[in-house]
């Protein structure tokens, strides 16, 4: 159905002579839209259709659950105070990365992507080694009766660790690509440090860091692995949405849980939206200004494929 | 004697902020990343070799292991053939909902693994939209490690597509074209001139997409039914520990799957050097 | 105001892109930076302007010393060489950046900055196209705007690196005479970078020969281009025919050439080079007592003002040679046809062949 017109890109004659034959072309294109289809669309569908399998009133009630609400609130608070921190490391590593030569960057770069190498479980399992009761801090907290782990900040530091490089990934390929003239020249032109950044580089990244922040904001909310290892599972206190998804799967309350997994999914799909018209913008405006710098070019993709080794700059006249 | 004065010259930055961004990066890095994940190999130190050579060797782990390499490897394999067809049909042709399409091969990526994993068990349970065509057959997929490849092919999915794909666009067409025009037919062109250059691009996916599998948990632990010796993760064992207040065995698990992920880091990070020498950057 | 820098060398990593260079921009005056790529002419230009730090030596404008004065403090109009217009910004709001972001105490009203912009937009002659953004301009009004843009804070030293590089021919032509004029309404000194020799000689009112790190001449247009001090800057600056000699005594010896060589070696025979631009050699059918070498027409090109001539002597070298059309006309040549060069004027350095 899909795969009705299915025709080669619109390149010159010449390329003919190096296209495939029809048939292969179509099935080519059945296998990745079947394999697509079987791993992508259905489990989306999956989702809705469990969600509403009991009718739209189920569906609405189940969202209404006191507990659901609670794990909404905590899942937005959570993203409230874990985004503007990253965003914050985000711009200023990738200011130092993009801006800067410096011994030991690529390594920087490197270990940038470690919470993203690392097991979501590992993740929570290093604060409760450090903040639980058994761990290094636990008596301390305990004497002073602040709580950690299963709690509140628990879910923040696990969240954090796991979404922090999220806004520099994104940034940092994009303020290579647009290199430091513009900067250079407020600099000469009198500009001072914050106004630097604020008139001339922040407007220059808006899109990417939009798209960061969304992105950010995403997995952020969705975190599984490292919040399950330190919340405790308390209802209706420590539970975040995907926790709660898992409690009420396991109560075999299986619209309940796909309800919250349907809330969860929009967001998802959101995020890619959002990631398609950042796209779209940076396309649209092609920055063929002075400096060249290819804004569309630089933007990665959603998925965390390793960022370029940074390639010596090219300075001056050698 | 006025150099003298000014020792620090090379140091100096035009661009302002270089000791500030760099300075509160690198503290919030150690402080949320390094200095915490530092604190999980001190922890491990202080169990004897003999005891943390038991942890991490037990029947039941290293079925685990068994169970998490085995599983990623097939689900990278997949996803390396697959994933090589969809980046190509996406760079190649073009046809209806394609630019829709393209933007959901990152789903696997931005949907919570739990909801993935709980959709996928619907899909795949006796009762469920996929797994009452396969029960008759007699094929299990949910609660057996057929399940737990299926939720790794499902998160490995968009590193290879997305590895690949930005080279399939930079590939010259002329490279081919001049393939063609030496006699060569299209398998050749694709077996001599094309696949060497996307070869590398293959394997980081693979590696990104092996790596990422390894350390899964919110998809896999629904659809496996993590029965031990059978269908338990790593991961899952750790949690499993960390339930039983066992902390020090869950840090020697945990230590073992950090070696791992570090491991492949740099093993990624060295393909990916390798992948950028194979296509130079042109500068200008 | 002035310009001085003193010893100034500079090394990124292993490579040194200046060495100990000296050099005096005298008030409202043009310079020109020129040499090929790695000359280190454009790191001199960033040192000036503060973009870069040398390693050692120092900076003074107006004799005072500026190596420590932060780039913002230093007050000089820089336009580089890819522009690096604010792409998010209008052409107006390009303009007006340097003025929007002084302090408040120096900075204008509102009113006088739109004022100043304006004119200065009609200066470049640019004002038709205010609320343009940079991707929307051709080449030639990018780099006329970031020129209004540098001269909007009223720089008392204009830096201009590789002005005119990106540009085709014709525009450039356009701009280079439109930038001497500009240069003479407002009173700055100016620094440009090039590596286009032509450029340099027709823009600036004296030219530095840069290589490898160093200066090898300065001097005016006429006296580079006439009297050049080195080997690389007669090299440099156009093309040039090569002649291996020697000289004994305060004799030099080209073939059966002999020529005066007043401040030549004392003692026993040292081989030299003698270098003639094309336009200094003059071509005869006959041979004469000045007759440096003799060869066979090897091609023609009379389609210009001068007529281009190449000879290939029994050696298997090429000779370049420009003869007016008249002269051309006069001798009647044709390929094959043999003929005889005369030097009017010959560049002698010490030197053998190289190895």
């Amino acid at each position: 159905m899909t795969s009705a017109s299915i025709s080669t890109l619109p390149r010159p004659p010449a390329q003919r002579a190096t296209a495939e034959p029809a048939l292969v072309r179509w099935l080519l294109t059945a296998v990745a839209i079947g394999f697509l289809a079987l791993f992508l669309f259905l489990p989306l569908a999956a989702v809705f259709g469990q969600a509403l399998e009991r009718g739209l009133g189920a569906y609405v009630a189940a969202l209404r659950d006191h507990d659901a609400w609670a794990a909404i609130r905590l899942t937005l608070i959570t993203a409230a105070i874990v985004v503007p921190l990253n965003l914050v490391f985000g711009l200023a590593m990738a200011w130092a990365v993009a801006k800067f030569e410096f011994r030991g960057k690529s390594v920087l770069i490197t270990l940038i992507d470690l919470p993203f190498a690392v097991s979501p479980v590992v993740s929570g399992l290093i604060y409760v080694l450090l903040f639980g009761l058994q761990g290094w801090f636990g008596p301390w907290l305990k004497a002073h009766d602040i709580q950690i782990i299963f709690a509140v900040p628990g879910i923040v530091l696990a969240t954090l660790f796991v979404t922090c490089p999220l806004v520099a990934r994104e940034l940092i390929p994009l303020m290579q690509a647009q290199g430091t003239e513009e900067e250079e020249a407020a600099v000469v032109l009198g500009a001072r440090g914050w106004q630097t950044f604020f008139r001339v580089t922040l407007p220059n990244i808006k899109w990417g860091l939009l798209y960061g922040v969304i992105l950010c904001n995403a997995r952020a909310m969705g975190e599984f692995g490292a919040v399950s290892v330190v919340s405790g599972h308390i209802r209706g206190l420590t539970n975040t949405m995907t926790l709660h998804v898992e409690i009420l799967y396991n109560e075999y309350n299986f619209v309940g849980a796909f309800a919250v997994a349907s809330l969860l999914t929009l967001l998802a799909l959101l995020t890619l939206g959002a990631k398609s018209l950042v796209e779209w913008q940076t396309r649209r405006r092609p920055a063929e200004s002075g400096s060249a710098a290819p804004d569309a070019a630089a933007m990665g993709p959603l998925t965390p494929v390793p960022l370029q080794p940074v390639s010596e700059k090219t300075r001056n006249e050698h | 004697m006025s150099q003298a004065a000014r020792p620090d010259r090379r140091k100096r930055r035009i661009l302002p902020g270089f000791g500030l961004s760099l300075g509160f990066a690198l503290l919030y890095f150690s402080l949320i990343v390094l200095i915490p994940l530092g604190g999980l190999v001190v922890k491990s130190a202080g169990m004897t070799w003999a005891q943390f050579w038991s942890t991490v060797t037990a029947p039941r782990v290293l079925a685990s292991y068994r169970l998490s390499f085995g599983a990623s490897l097939i689900g990278a394999a997949i996803n390396v053939v697959f994933g090589f067809v969809v980046a190509w049909v996406l760079v190649r042709y073009r046809f209806p909902l394609r630019r829709f399409i393209d933007a959901l091969v990152d789903l696997p990526f931005a949907l919570p693994t739990a909801v993935a994993g709980i959709s996928l068990t619907s899909m795949y349970a006796g009762n469920g939209w996929i797994g009452r065509f396969l029960e008759p057959l007699g094929i299990q997929v949910a609660f057996t490690p057929l399940g737990v490849i299926v939720a790794l092919t499902f998160i490995g999915l968009p590193f290879v597509v997305r590895t690949v794909q930005p080279v399939l666009e930079d590939l010259d067409a002329e490279i081919e074209e001049s393939a063609a025009s030496l006699g060569a037919n299209r398998r050749q062109a694709f077996v001599r001139v094309i696949l060497p250059e996307v070869w590398p691009a293959l394997a980081t996916g693979f590696a990104l997409a092996f790596a990422r599998s390894l350390g899964e948990y919110g998809s896999i632990v629904f659809i496996a039914g993590n029965m031990p010796m059978r269908t338990e993760i790593t991961p899952l064992l750790i949690v499993i520990k960390l339930e039983q207040y066992d902390y020090a065995g869950a840090t020697a698990l945990a230590v073992v799957m950090l070696a791992a992920s570090f491991i492949l880091l740099l093993l990624i990070n060295g393909l990916q050097r390798w992948a950028s020498r194979r296509r130079p950057v042109c500068g200008d | 105001m002035s310009i001085e820098a003193r010893n100034v060398t500079k090394a990124f990593g292993a490579f040194t892109a200046l060495r100990d260079v000296s050099l005096e921009v005298r008030t409202g005056e043009l310079v020109a930076l020129l040499g090929p790529s790695g000359s280190g002419k454009t790191t001199l230009l960033r040192i000036i302007a503060g973009l870069e730090v040398p390693d050692r030596g120092s900076i003074l404008f107006h004799g005072e010393d500026a190596t420590d004065r932060r780039v913002q403090d230093r007050r000089v109009g820089f336009v580089f060489q890819h522009y690096a217009l604010f792409r998010h910004m209008s052409v107006f709001e390009n303009v007006a950046f340097g003025l929007r972001v002084m302090p408040r105490r120096a900075r204008p009203t509102r009113g006088e900055i739109r004022a100043r912009v304006r004119r200065l937009l009609s200066l470049v002659q640019l004002d038709w196209l205010a609320d343009r953004y940079p991707s929307q301009l051709s080449g030639g009004q990018r780099q006329r705007v970031a020129l209004a843009r540098a001269l909007a804070v009223e720089p008392k030293v204009l830096l201009l690196d590789e002005p005119f590089g990106a540009l085709d021919a014709k525009v450039r032509q356009e701009l280079r005479r439109w930038l001497r004029r500009l240069h003479g309404e407002i009173n700055v000194t100016g620094v440009l970078v090039t590596h286009d020799q032509e450029e340099a000689l027709e823009v600036a009112d004296r030219v530095v020969v840069m290589n490898a790190g160093r200066i090898e001449q300065v001097g005016t247009p006429e006296e580079v281009f006439h009297h050049p001090a080195t080997e690389f800057v007669m090299n440099f600056l156009g093309h040039v025919n090569v002649f291996h000699g020697r000289v004994e005594g305060d004799k030099a010896f080209f073939g059966a050439l002999e020529l005066e060589y007043p401040n030549g070696a004392s003692t026993g025979s040292l081989a030299v080079r003698g270098f003639v631009r094309p336009h200094d050699l003059e071509i005869d059918l006959q041979p004469g007592e000045t007759t440096l070498v003799e060869g066979q027409i090897a091609h023609v090109n009379a389609a210009g003002p001068q007529v281009k001539v190449e000879l290939a002597t029994v050696m298997g070298e090429t000779i370049h040679v420009e003869i007016t059309q008249e002269r051309y006309r006069a001798l009647g040549l044709t390929c094959g046809q043999r003929a005889f060069v005369r030097p009017r004027e010959i560049k002698v350095f010490l030197g053998g062949p190289p190895a």
